[in-house]
């Protein structure tokens, strides 16, 4: 039987909801600063119509659903869950008002795609677009890396037991600090250090290269955040073929794969245990998988002469292949030129590399490095018992910080989620291709979009169908979410229907 | 006896005809040929360069559009690039011929509109592959302006009505929690 759910639920999920949204809307300051900085006085409106929207509505619901209780694990799945929505929502605002989305629509489509970290686009006249609005698409790329839920606990929620309940919500299960609130906050620090490390880098060669000093740094800032949280916006339409320079594309090689690596790892790094790095299943995997895949890619390239210098045919087939194995969607090559000049060797090297992703508990969306990891070890145990005598106790384990026994129970949540995203790259594909894309075309975006990554063979775009524009948004979505909040958002909805 | 000539002639008509489609189709198939050579006249759009690079490799091609971002100069050459309405492709020009930009596209500038002859790269070994067109020649076509920004008054007026209700939110909360 299924219980309806309670007037006390509701209310329990619509006042974190409420605490939650007054956080988000409190960031909307940034753009807000910057609008005013630049002498931007209709983007400074629209951020400050955005900014009072957002407080009504997180006000409203505090006041109406007020409680002091406590979140249970089914409340803090919903409340992160419909947070990601909520956000979406309310995120696009000022981007539709500044009239650069041709509907509010896309403006939904490209909130979510800098909330999910994605980096698929919809913008127009994205050369022309106003500091402030341009700032906003990449902060929300580097609120929505650290996770929505994150920031709330590091700056608006405090004293909550029920926090941990969101924070696994947000498909973060690893705890790097005793307590998730202190969790929150380092990864925060950790955040934070590289933003004005990987900003005056970026700026500096910025400079170099010939952009004017504020540009440089805007610029820096803006690609860092999306770079270190996977994202892929940029602040111009040609992506990093802007730049036309070597050592940008290395130095945001650097910051996409410092942003697939596990925060846990990163304190255990920070903490000076520097030999976790090559112990890691997840960094073993990784380096692994990026050989795998780049040597597809590479073979690919070759086979049908793409570049013909093999230091060209590195330059870009590596940076297609890093972006997408990190899931960042940076490109140095136009879409069209995937499909019209890669072979379709090299397409699935990539489209392989997407789906694969970086490490749990970084800013990556796919299946991740140490489901795969667990996966292989498993298969590695079963072979074992298959060819050792059959009274042999056969034990395996694997490195992640801590030597680790595996248990059935590992294998069998690794191989659900990894089912559950390739049902996702699926669906996303047979809906392409309902609205007539070719398979490889329809299969590369919809990977790109349900893993978080944002690469595009020119499938995106303001005259696809808007019901594809709504499957990619939910792929995002659930791709970022990993399932679980959203599955149980939609067990509690038909509880709500069918439920006694 | 008499319909032999007849028909000798039909055939020769036959013939004549034959000769003018073959010589037509051999015209056009040379026309089309030396199309990416004859289209070098006619500005040429991104998307036609982009899907076609490997026709228009190394030819000489004319594009035109607005000059966006920044010019990023390096020693002798800089870096330009010129947005058409659908793509914005990179510009390796000397900084001698870069004299005459004045705008370039920003939220507060409508860039100078150019026209570029120069050699198209779908691969441009030079710059590490990446697709460019390395300039001979810039014609300015139309001058850019500042824009101008005007305050949208229906924008302002939602502010001050959103920031009434905000208040009156914020003091029911207020009154809620004493």
């Amino acid at each position: 039987m299924i219980l309806k759910p309670r007037l006390e639920d509701i209310k329990n999920i619509g006042f974190y909801l409420g605490r939650i949204i007054v956080g988000l809307g409190l960031t909307m300051l940034v753009p807000i600063f910057i609008g005013l900085a630049f002498g931007e006085i209709n983007p400074t409106l629209d951020f400050i119509i955005g900014i009072e929207i957002t407080l009504i509505l997180g006000l409203l619901l505090q006041k109406i659903c007020f409680t002091e209780k406590d979140l249970s694990w089914m409340q803090g799945m919903i409340v992160v869950s419909l947070s990601w929505l909520v956000a979406m929502a309310l995120g696009a605002i000022p981007l539709y008002l500044s009239g650069h989305w041709k509907s509010y629509l896309d403006a939904c489509f490209d909130a979510m795609s800098g909330f999910a970290t994605t980096g698929l686009a919809l913008v127009q006249g994205l050369d022309h677009l106003s500091y402030a609005h341009n700032l906003w698409r990449h902060l929300i790329m580097f609120i929505g890396g650290q996770g929505i839920i994150i920031v709330a606990l590091s700056f608006f929620v405090r004293g909550v037991s029920g926090a941990f309940k969101m924070y696994v919500g947000e498909a973060r299960d690893e705890r790097i600090l005793p307590n998730v609130i202190d969790t929150s906050r380092f990864i925060w620090l950790v955040s934070i250090t590289y933003l004005i490390l990987g900003t005056l880098a970026l700026g500096v060669v910025g400079a170099l290269n010939g952009m004017k000093t504020v540009n440089a740094f805007f610029h820096g800032a803006c690609v860092f955040m999306a770079a270190f949280d996977t994202g892929g916006f940029t602040p111009q339409s040609q992506n990093i073929l802007y730049y036309h320079s070597l050592p940008y594309e290395v130095i945001t090689v650097i910051i996409m794969i410092l942003g697939a690596i596990n925060f846990k790892l990163h304190y255990h790094i920070w903490t000076g245990n520097r030999r976790e790095i090559l112990r890691n299943i997840e960094t073993v995997a990784l380096f692994i998988s990026i050989m795998i895949t780049f040597l597809i890619t590479a073979v690919g390239l070759k086979q049908f002469g793409v570049y013909s210098e093999a230091i060209v045919l590195f330059r870009k087939g590596f940076y297609q292949l890093i972006s997408a194995h990190t899931g960042t969607g940076y490109q140095t090559i136009y879409a069209a030129q995937f499909i019209n000049e890669w072979s379709h060797l090299a397409l699935v090297g990539v489209i392989c590399a997407m789906a694969l992703g970086g490490a749990v508990c970084s800013t990556t969306g796919a299946i991740k490095m140490l489901r795969i990891g667990i996966i292989f070890k498993a298969l590695k145990e079963d072979l074992k018992r298959i060819m050792l005598p059959e009274k042999a106790i056969v034990i395996e384990k694997f490195h992640h910080i801590k030597k680790v026994f595996l248990e059935d129970r590992q294998v069998r949540s690794a191989l659900m989620i990894t089912l559950c995203y390739l049902v996702l790259y699926g669906l996303g594909a047979i809906v392409g291709m309902f609205y007539g894309y070719p398979f490889l075309n329809a299969l590369f975006e919809s990977t790109s979009a349900a893993a978080n990554v944002g690469l595009s063979c020119g499938v995106t775009n303001i005259n696809m169908p808007a019901a594809l524009k709504v499957t990619y948004i939910i792929q995002m979505w659930a791709g970022r979410l990993e399932f679980m909040s959203i599955f149980t958002l939609i067990g509690f909805l038909v509880a709500a229907i069918k439920g006694k | 006896m008499m319909r032999k000539p007849k028909v000798k002639r039909q055939k020769a008509k036959v013939h004549n005809n034959d000769f003018i489609f073959y010589f037509y189709l051999v015209l056009l198939t040379f026309s089309f040929l030396l199309l990416p050579f004859i289209c070098s006249a006619q500005p040429i759009s991104s998307t036609e360069l982009i899907n076609n690079a490997k026709q228009y490799d190394g030819k000489t091609v004319v594009y035109e559009g607005e000059v966006i971002g920044d010019i990023m100069r390096r020693g002798d050459y800089a870096w330009i690039n010129i947005y058409d309405g659908k793509n914005a492709i990179g510009i390796w020009i000397n900084t001698s011929l870069i004299k005459d930009i004045a705008y370039v596209g920003s939220y507060k500038s409508r860039g100078d509109a150019v026209e570029i002859t120069g050699i198209f790269h779908r691969v441009c070994v030079q710059h590490g592959g990446d697709l460019d067109i390395h300039a001979q020649a810039i014609r300015k076509t139309i001058s850019g302006r500042p824009i101008q920004e005007r305050l949208n008054t229906s924008k302002r007026n939602l502010v001050i009505v959103l920031l009434g209700v905000l208040s009156l939110v914020w003091i029911l909360s207020l009154l809620k929690r004493k």
